[in-house]
């Protein structure tokens, strides 16, 4: 049924840490690779070595600059993949069923057998989360590696999606956003985490983390205690006579 | 958005032959042979657009699976409508045709579930909050309107058509002057899309992917805006102008004729330009709506 749950048990999600990712792009070569043999159909491309070269993925970084007042500027890679919504409008314009939201743990699903392909829930994300495959006609989205993350014949340290277990950097993290005593919850309390496009009223389950605040040029630097050197023995009492030669 | 032109042809075919259906069952009395061919052209157009839909469908042999879910989804209630109107409209229409003398009234439910499922139709977008310009009543208002002038054209009354092209200006001018700020009020922006306006001015810096994608094709349709004007004036010059002109200077069938072939230009510009127009929000991430 594609009517939202009115609560679910857990709300399992991403934080995604702006400050740490480094926009290399291993999130997505993990997700495209994992779930090219998992679950639903493979994730097609069409003409891959060719001139125009186009294929289904669902998970993106972008590249952003943004220039702050009274700072320097910065570069920000910012990774873009489905929030989970808590009032997620892809699930209720389903006109099939196949698009659901899990009660137990929140996951936005696609059944891929009761799909059409009609892409009205393309159109209601506004965050380009879904895309249709091209080449099986059914509409592919972020499942959260719901095929790992309760997968027993996996080692317990690979239970978590394929984008989470790849960030060289640490900038992914997985956990359940409705409990507060979670270290996912923790970590967005500490860092301000925040929803993408509010004003679109889905409310996201996934979090971001923004870019922490730069030193600036004037400010003095960290190392500077350790930049000031005493010198000890015959190089401190030559320090000191030539310091008092005029 | 992209203008698929399965959508544009089904959208603008269902709803005048949805139109014509209703005014056959309310307001003609056609007997025998024409009462069959009237009937039959209006169940023809209804179908037709209704079956071109299911062209832009990935897995159009799953259809059947559209009529699951009307409590939640405007998409179901559209094919739950579709299939009521035409069942509700049957009795009728052989009643017409062999003379069985069913009372007049009972095309009145028919006529109301017609209505509805245009209504429906206008409402699967309007209910997308994404797409700015589409997120307002005044869509499924803009899609009533297009119905009721192709069925007034369609079944010959000339003063009606007259006044349903004017209310389909009202509607056209509405929805374009509702239109064209709605992005603006949406409040959605860069800034938000990525959260980072607060720390500054957030511009783009390298995209995605190079290569073409299901996103840039679908909903980061940009091409389609290049003659907006000119399909403007085409919407309302061709489509509405037009055609009351000819009602009003060419006598006969040949009027209608006309200003039918007038009014389906016009509404085929519109119903482009509905879709190449509107802006989705998932645009902002790649700094092109």
């Amino acid at each position: 049924m594609t009517c939202l749950p009115q609560k679910t048990d857990k709300a399992l999600g991403l934080v995604i840490d702006l400050d740490t990712c480094v926009g290399c792009q291993a999130c997505v070569t993990a997700c495209k690779g994992w779930n090219d043999q998992g679950y639903g159909v493979p994730l097609s491309d069409q003409n891959p070595y060719g001139s125009e070269p186009s294929g289904t993925f669902l998970n993106r970084v972008h590249s952003y600059q943004v220039m702050p007042e009274a700072a320097a500027p910065m570069i920000v890679n910012f990774p873009r993949s489905c929030l989970h919504c808590a009032d997620a409008p892809c699930v209720t314009v389903c006109p099939t069923g196949a698009s659901y939201k899990r009660a137990e743990d929140g996951i936005v699903l696609v059944n891929e057998d009761a799909c059409i392909g009609c892409g009205l829930c393309a159109w209601a994300c506004p965050y380009g989360a879904r895309e249709m495959d091209a080449a099986a006609g059914v509409m592919k989205k972020c499942t959260l590696c719901v095929d790992r993350i309760y997968n027993e014949n996996l080692p317990e340290e690979d239970r978590e999606p394929a984008c989470v277990r790849t960030c060289p950097t640490g900038a992914r993290h997985f956990g359940d956003l409705a409990d507060p005593a979670s270290a996912v919850s923790q970590l967005v309390a500490a860092r301000g985490g925040y929803d993408l496009m509010p004003e679109q009223a889905t409310r996201p389950t996934n979090k971001y983390l923004p870019p922490r605040k730069k030193d600036r040029p004037d400010q003095a630097s960290l190392l500077a205690p350790l930049l000031d050197i005493k010198a000890t023995g015959l190089a401190g009492w030559l320090d000191r006579v030539l310091g008092k030669l005029p | 958005m992209n203008p698929a032109s399965s959508v544009i042809i089904f959208t603008v075919l269902s709803g005048m032959g949805l139109g014509y259906l209703a005014l056959l069952a309310t307001a003609h009395d056609y007997t025998g042979a024409a009462a069959f061919w009237h009937w039959a052209f209006a169940y023809a157009l209804a179908t037709i657009g209704l079956a071109a839909s299911a062209f832009h469908l990935g897995n159009p042999q799953r259809a059947w699976r559209a009529f699951t879910q009307w409590r939640s989804s405007w998409l179901s209630r559209e094919a739950w409508g579709a299939v009521l109107t035409l069942l509700a409209f049957a009795p009728l229409a052989l009643s017409d045709w062999l003379g069985l003398g069913l009372p007049r009234g009972f095309g009145w439910v028919g006529a109301v579930l017609a209505m509805a499922t245009v209504i429906a139709t206008g409402m699967i977008y309007a209910q997308i909050r994404a797409v700015p310009r589409w997120h307002h009543w005044s869509v499924p208002l803009l899609y009533l309107a297009y119905a009721l002038a192709g069925g007034c054209l369609l079944a010959g009354f000339r003063m009606p058509a007259i006044l349903a092209l004017v209310g389909v200006a009202g509607a056209v001018l509405l929805h374009w002057r509702v239109g064209d700020g709605a992005f603006a009020r949406a409040r959605s922006s860069l800034g938000s899309a990525t959260g980072l306006g607060a720390l500054g001015q957030v511009e783009i810096f390298e995209p995605a992917h190079t290569a073409g994608s299901y996103l840039l094709r679908e909903m980061i349709y940009v091409v389609g805006r290049r003659h907006v004007k000119r399909l403007r004036v085409i919407a309302l010059g061709v489509g509405v102008a037009l055609p009351i002109l000819a009602l009003l200077v060419v006598p006969g069938v040949g009027g209608f004729g006309l200003a039918i072939i007038l009014y389906l230009l016009g509404a085929f510009a519109q119903r482009w330009l509905f879709f190449a127009e509107a802006e989705h929000v998932v645009g902002l991430y790649y700094g092109r709506r």
